[in-house]
């Protein structure tokens, strides 16, 4: 007996044709390839057909016939032939009668059937374990790009970075990277490994390593991308490369130092319109003794400087139009103060491949913008006698930003070991108080940011919140009226200042520079 | 303005109603948590503000709060809270709110 498998190979599932000797012997079945003339025929017959009367030749009927077969019952299911039943000589050495004939071919309509559905299983089966290993290996390179991505933010009094990535079904090899090169610099990546799924995630994985231990080597980037190139064509495997752009920002100065290899060109919105970056130079991987070119540019504040990798400008509508670069320059030059550029971009994005398309690639955005430090870059701290600065960071002026600023006060000064309810208090207060500067101080302006400084003497806890606002009319804590206020005749709201001045032991307000500055304080020991 | 932060369950018991708040309680969650008191005000007996799934509560939260114990003033009806921090319990002492509304201890919870 043989069984035939949907991919027109066969499979053996049984030996044991019935031989002339009064013993059985096991024979390797016969297989009948596709369009063999053995198939037509029992096709065409549908029933145990004698191996005698067929008059065509082919070696399956030849094989058949030195293997003393007398018989073939086809197994044929919605007409495709599954399988054959072979039947050598009878043990009375009788032909096979008409009775056996119509015997074995009722069985073989009955396990037709059978056989059809067992074969649909295994074909699922199959598919399905397939499908597994190929999931498997998608959770392997995201897995992969996941760990490698930043987990944080740099933050970066005077910027604000963010950034997006959104991984396609299959995972590209995009990346990004923030290094911090001390001296008020820092390094910014963003690159591209072409191919997908685990190779592209391992290759981007090595760039990653790479970019960082030549980013400390060199103060160009031009001589790390070089660097990183040579470093790579030998371990990249061929028709693979890696498309880069690594910039240096000063922090303290605004100037921006990059260098590109291939990749999409940064644009950076200025109060004068758009404009790109313009730097070119070969993939990383493809040759060695590549050299790049370091460009400059001069971020002044308030300028936005947007990263992005081809999923964007490459993803596709569905006429078959691809975003392309002079949208992706339209929308940026679109964004407004108090856009969120992140959403707004991939919001423009998805309604431009329509809600239920697949993302074709992966998408990455990364964004800097120089916000008007609050502080002032040359506000630099000078600790006083027995005082530490334990945070000196800012946020931009966007409504919950101030649950950011918490957060960064409290594991600033989480070794201190203040208890549970004066931490609590002093969490509510610098929350309040970065609140009122965010909508108050800076208007929602999301070029301008909020300054936030720690810092701890001996018996103290002193956090002082910077704004913009330091011409504006400060109001005075009032005790709300809750009676008022519970009747209607009297908004519900307006209980931020008096919840800090009940938070904390101290606030001083001050104004500094066109600055507006709440200083809140914390007594370590005592009560509040 | 939405809130994808914050969300209510109201569920009906013997003697009122539990509103269930969940996330961050700020300006963003005046309008759902309004929707959320005309539900549970559809039923008479005592309102259940239960915070057991709060993680923020400001001053703009606080307001809104204000907001829905005004309305139950306004039809003379009892609102408890139960499930507070330490942290905000006192907020809800130092605010006054607690004047208006029974404080209920974890503790004490049924």
């Amino acid at each position: 007996m043989f069984l035939r498998k949907r991919s027109k190979e066969s499979q053996e599932i049984g030996k044991g044709a019935p031989h002339p000797d009064t013993t059985t012997r096991a024979l390797d079945p016969v297989e009948i390839p596709p369009g063999d003339v053995l198939e037509t025929l029992l096709l065409s017959t549908g029933g145990p057909v004698e191996l005698s009367a067929i008059e065509a030749q082919s070696d399956t009927i030849n094989r058949l016939r030195d293997d003393g077969i007398e018989l073939i019952v086809p197994l044929i299911g919605q007409g495709e032939l599954l399988g054959a039943l072979y039947l050598g000589q009878r043990l009375s050495d009788q032909p096979y009668s008409t009775d056996d004939r119509r015997l074995l071919g009722n069985l073989a309509a009955q396990v037709a059937p059978a056989m059809k559905v067992a074969q649909l299983v295994r074909e699922q089966q199959a598919e399905a374990k397939e499908r597994e290993r190929i999931q498997q290996e998608l959770q392997v390179a995201a897995l992969i790009q996941q760990t490698l991505l930043p987990k944080e933010l740099p933050s970066i009094n005077g910027w604000n970075v963010d950034a997006f990535y959104r991984p396609a079904r299959a995972v590209g090899g995009d990346f990004y990277d923030f290094i911090d090169l001390g001296d008020a610099r820092l390094g910014v990546v963003i690159g591209d490994v072409t191919d997908k799924g685990v190779p592209a995630a391992l290759v981007m994985a090595t760039c990653r390593s790479m970019l960082r231990a030549a980013a400390f080597n060199h103060d160009s980037p031009a001589a790390v991308l070089a660097d990183v190139n040579d470093a790579l064509v030998p371990e990249i495997p061929p028709a693979m490369f890696v498309t880069c752009l690594y910039a240096i920002i000063d922090t303290e100065a605004g100037h921006v130092l990059f260098a590109n290899a291939g990749h999409n060109l940064p644009y950076v919105r200025t109060s004068d319109g758009v404009v790109e970056l313009r730097a070119t130079g070969m993939p990383l991987g493809l040759m060695p003794g590549m050299d790049y070119d370091d460009k400059v540019y001069e971020l002044s504040d308030g300028d936005l400087m947007v990263l992005t990798s081809d999923g964007i400008t490459e993803a596709h509508n569905p006429d078959g139009e691809m975003y392309g670069f002079s949208r992706l320059m339209g929308r940026v030059a679109a964004t407004t103060k108090n856009d969120d550029v992140v959403n707004s971009l991939v919001g423009d994005l998805e309604s431009w491949t329509g809600p239920d398309a697949e993302q074709e690639d992966d998408i990455t955005l990364v964004i800097v913008r120089k916000t008007a430090s609050a502080q002032g870059s040359a506000a630099v701290f000078h600790p006083a006698e027995g005082e530490r600065l334990l945070a000196d960071f800012s946020v931009p002026s966007v409504e919950g930003n101030e649950r950011l600023a918490i957060e960064k006060v409290s594991a600033a000064i989480a070794p201190l070991g203040l208890d549970e309810a004066r931490l609590e208090r002093l969490k509510t207060a610098v929350g309040e108080t970065v609140m009122n500067a965010i909508e108050h101080g800076n208007e929602n302006d999301d070029s301008l940011d909020v300054g936030i400084r720690v810092i701890a003497d001996t018996g103290r806890l002193v956090v002082r919140v910077t704004d913009h606002g330091g011409d504006k009319e400060i109001p005075e804590a009032a005790t709300p009226d809750i009676e008022a206020k519970l009747a209607g005749e009297q908004t519900p709201r307006g209980w931020g200042l008096f919840l800090i001045s009940e938070m904390v032991d101290e606030v001083n307000r001050a104004r500094e520079n066109g600055s507006y500055v709440v200083e809140l304080v914390m007594n370590r020991e005592g009560e509040a | 303005m939405a809130n994808e932060g914050f969300e209510t369950t109201v569920e009906v018991t013997g003697d009122g109603a539990v509103v269930e708040l969940k996330g961050t309680v700020n300006r963003a969650a005046k309008e759902q948590m309004e929707a959320a008191y005309v539900e549970a005000a559809t039923t008479p007996g005592q309102i259940v503000l239960d915070f057991s799934e709060v993680d923020y509560i400001n001053s703009t939260g606080i307001a809104v709060i204000v907001g829905v114990l005004a309305m139950a003033r306004a039809e003379n009806r009892q609102v408890e809270a139960f499930g507070l921090t330490d942290h905000y319990r006192e907020v809800f002492e130092i605010t006054r709110l607690a004047d208006f509304m029974n404080i209920r201890d974890a503790a004490a919870a049924d």
